[in-house]
């Protein structure tokens, strides 16, 4: 049995402009997938850094069963979580199979990938992402749904027990946000992994999160299930837009936005 | 193609890129082997490779008199200091230049373009001109002292800034030239208030020149080498990593502070030794990590060597052309390496221009 993360008393900010305080959550399992959605500005992106470790600073408690995660030292922490930020740096002269053989050996740890075992670790993801092809491509020369991808198989190839990525289809076309959302889902139930993802895309949420947490000004407004949260209520009141929520043909969730509401409603 | 064959087409791939660099590796060390003989062979006295190879044969002890034992003290006492010096300080500066460039994310980084060879040679002038320095630090190695403190204080400065949010790349490329103007003009300042004797010392630095290179120089950088690459290599990794972000190398388990804060010692002394023994010499720190970057790409194990073997054999080709471009006259490597860097920085920054 793996063990839950509990985030509690979040507080992180970036030097004097605090951006997020007091944040608590009820324990996410492992085997779901939770996202988190909200306007811009509202706190996502920093949330997720802030659970990541990344944000020095940050206050609060995020612990993975009994270990606290913001306590330990970068490589342990590591061993555990895995981050995927938004974008991959321009004019970087590596393959993508170099990329993912890097995440895998950059720092050995206790447990360490022989070259051999890097290589092929990274080239049967690549091929479940279905860009094995791209192995032996520089990184300047892939399109930017490609780099999206690419980035997202670094986190991936790790197997950590928290998945947390920013934005993962933010730049895909339709045909791969599914398959990437399709991926990440099944990747967090089949290995037990405690998936968050941030997402704009609220019909996306709807679709393949096991719970929508809902960020506002750096506050969570709402937090259950993707029937529970996302709700014309939630659209009006976190993102000041009159919309609808209705079921399809086939049963999926769908978020309707009708038109901005005026600003002081 | 089935997802078995798929996979092992990419394996093979990679196996055969991973050949290639090392071929690649073991060509370049090849060329620096013949250049360093050439540099060498080059001089007023011309000497034949084969009387090279014979005379560093037989041993330093083959000094004496006669044509052979002339031949001895010629290369054992001036072109093999000289030459020897010219890798080992080609090496550094580039692999100083290739470490910079990864930690600070910027492809214009390098000791001479920051301001870091500028501020060692600062420490350098203060040790030779008011004799002030380091304490505790014997007088013979008071210039190479001062001029790693001094080198390791503008890395800090550099390291600073790079770190501070919204601080982009062009911030920190007008924040090295600002430091190069600054210890310029406080090594003028030094210039105007020097004696005669050390006026004609400073000058030398300025230059950059290979021609009192001795012998415990060439000692004391082959050990600073030989203490500072075990680190390097094992770095490699996560200097890759931090190729591809901070959040990133991170996120792989790599403590980007440390790895920043031993980058920057080992730049500082690859950087400030090499300053205090032969001057400044501009663009090798540059231009041979971007010629390393298109031969093998960025992964660090074959990167960083790739940066120094690079350095080393244009130091060691910029050496032969200094003395053979004006008849009886040893050009300073300095001027030789700024004459064939401009255009190279030139073509660099345009094409990023172009990239952009």
């Amino acid at each position: 049995m793996k063990p839950d993360l509990t985030i509690q008393g979040l507080r992180v900010a970036y030097g004097s402009r605090v951006v997020v305080e007091g944040l608590n959550l009820p324990p996410l399992r492992p085997g779901t997938l939770t996202a988190l959605v909200g306007p811009n500005a509202a706190g996502k992106s920093t949330l997720l850094r802030g659970m990541a470790g990344l944000v020095p600073r940050t206050r609060g408690v995020v612990r993975l069963g009994e270990q606290d995660l913001l306590a330990m030292r970068i490589p342990d922490r590591a061993r555990h979580l895995a981050y995927m930020p938004q974008g991959l740096p321009g004019g970087v002269a590596l393959t993508v199979l170099e990329t993912l053989v890097g995440a895998l050996r950059a720092v050995p740890g206790d447990r360490p990938v022989s070259g051999a075992e890097a290589t092929r670790r990274a080239l049967d993801l690549l091929q479940r992402l279905q860009i094995a092809d791209l192995a032996l491509l520089s990184l300047d020369r892939l399109s930017g749904g490609q780099r999206q991808l690419v980035g997202l198989a670094q986190a991936l190839v790790r197997r950590p027990d928290v998945l947390l990525l920013d934005e993962p289809t933010s730049a895909l076309d339709l045909r791969h946000q599914l398959s990437v959302m399709d991926l990440v889902h099944r990747m967090v139930r089949e290995e037990a992994v405690i998936g968050v993802v941030v997402l704009h895309d609220l019909g996306l949420a709807a679709r393949f999160a096991d719970r929508v947490v809902a960020l506002s000004q750096g506050a969570v407004q709402a937090d259950g299930t993707p029937e529970a949260t996302l709700t014309p209520g939630l659209l009006a009141a976190v993102y000041g837009v009159a919309g609808r929520v209705e079921r399809c043909s086939q049963g999926h969730l769908l978020v309707l936005p009708d038109a901005p509401l005026p600003p002081s409603v | 193609m089935s997802i078995h064959a798929e996979i092992g087409h990419a394996e093979a791939g990679y196996r055969r890129l991973l050949l290639r660099r090392a071929t690649l590796l073991v060509l370049l060390a090849a060329g620096l082997v013949l250049a360093f003989l050439l540099d060498v062979a080059t001089g007023p006295a011309r000497l034949s490779l084969g009387t090279v190879l014979q005379t560093l044969l037989a041993g330093p002890g083959a000094t004496g008199p006669g044509a052979e034992g002339m031949n001895g003290l010629i290369i054992w006492q001036v072109r093999l200091p000289q030459a020897l010096m010219a890798i080992l300080v080609g090496a550094a500066l580039a692999l100083a230049g290739a470490e910079m460039q990864t930690v600070l994310d910027n492809p214009l980084a390098s000791p001479f373009t920051l301001g870091v060879s500028s501020a060692a040679s600062l420490g350098a002038a203060l040790a030779l001109v008011l004799g002030s320095g380091v304490p505790f630090v014997p007088q013979a190695w008071l210039v190479p002292a001062n001029a790693f403190l001094f080198s390791l204080g503008a890395m800090t400065l550099l390291l600073g800034l790079a770190r501070l949010r919204g601080a982009g790349v062009q911030a920190l490329v007008l924040f090295g030239i600002a430091l190069v103007f600054a210890f310029n003009a406080l090594v003028a300042l030094l210039q105007f208030l020097a004696t005669e004797q050390a006026l004609q010392q400073l000058v030398f630095w300025t230059m950059g020149s290979l021609s009192r290179a001795s012998w415990p120089q060439v000692g004391a950088l082959a050990a600073a080498m030989a203490l500072v690459l075990p680190f390097t290599a094992r770095a490699a990794w996560r200097l890759t990593a931090l190729r591809l972000g901070e959040d990133r190398a991170r996120s792989f388990g790599v403590d980007t502070a440390a790895t920043r804060r031993g980058a920057l010692l080992r730049v500082s002394l690859l950087a400030g030794l090499s300053v205090a023994f032969v001057g400044t010499i501009g663009f090798v720190g540059l231009v041979g990590p971007h010629a390393a970057r298109l031969l093998v790409g960025e992964d660090h194990r074959f990167f960083l060597p790739a940066s120094a073997l690079c350095g080393a054999l244009l130091l060691a080709l910029a050496s032969v052309i200094g003395k053979l471009a004006v008849p009886g006259l040893m050009l300073p490597i300095g001027i030789v390496t700024a004459l064939i860097g401009v255009p190279v920085f030139l073509a660099l920054v345009l094409g990023r221009g172009r990239m952009a």
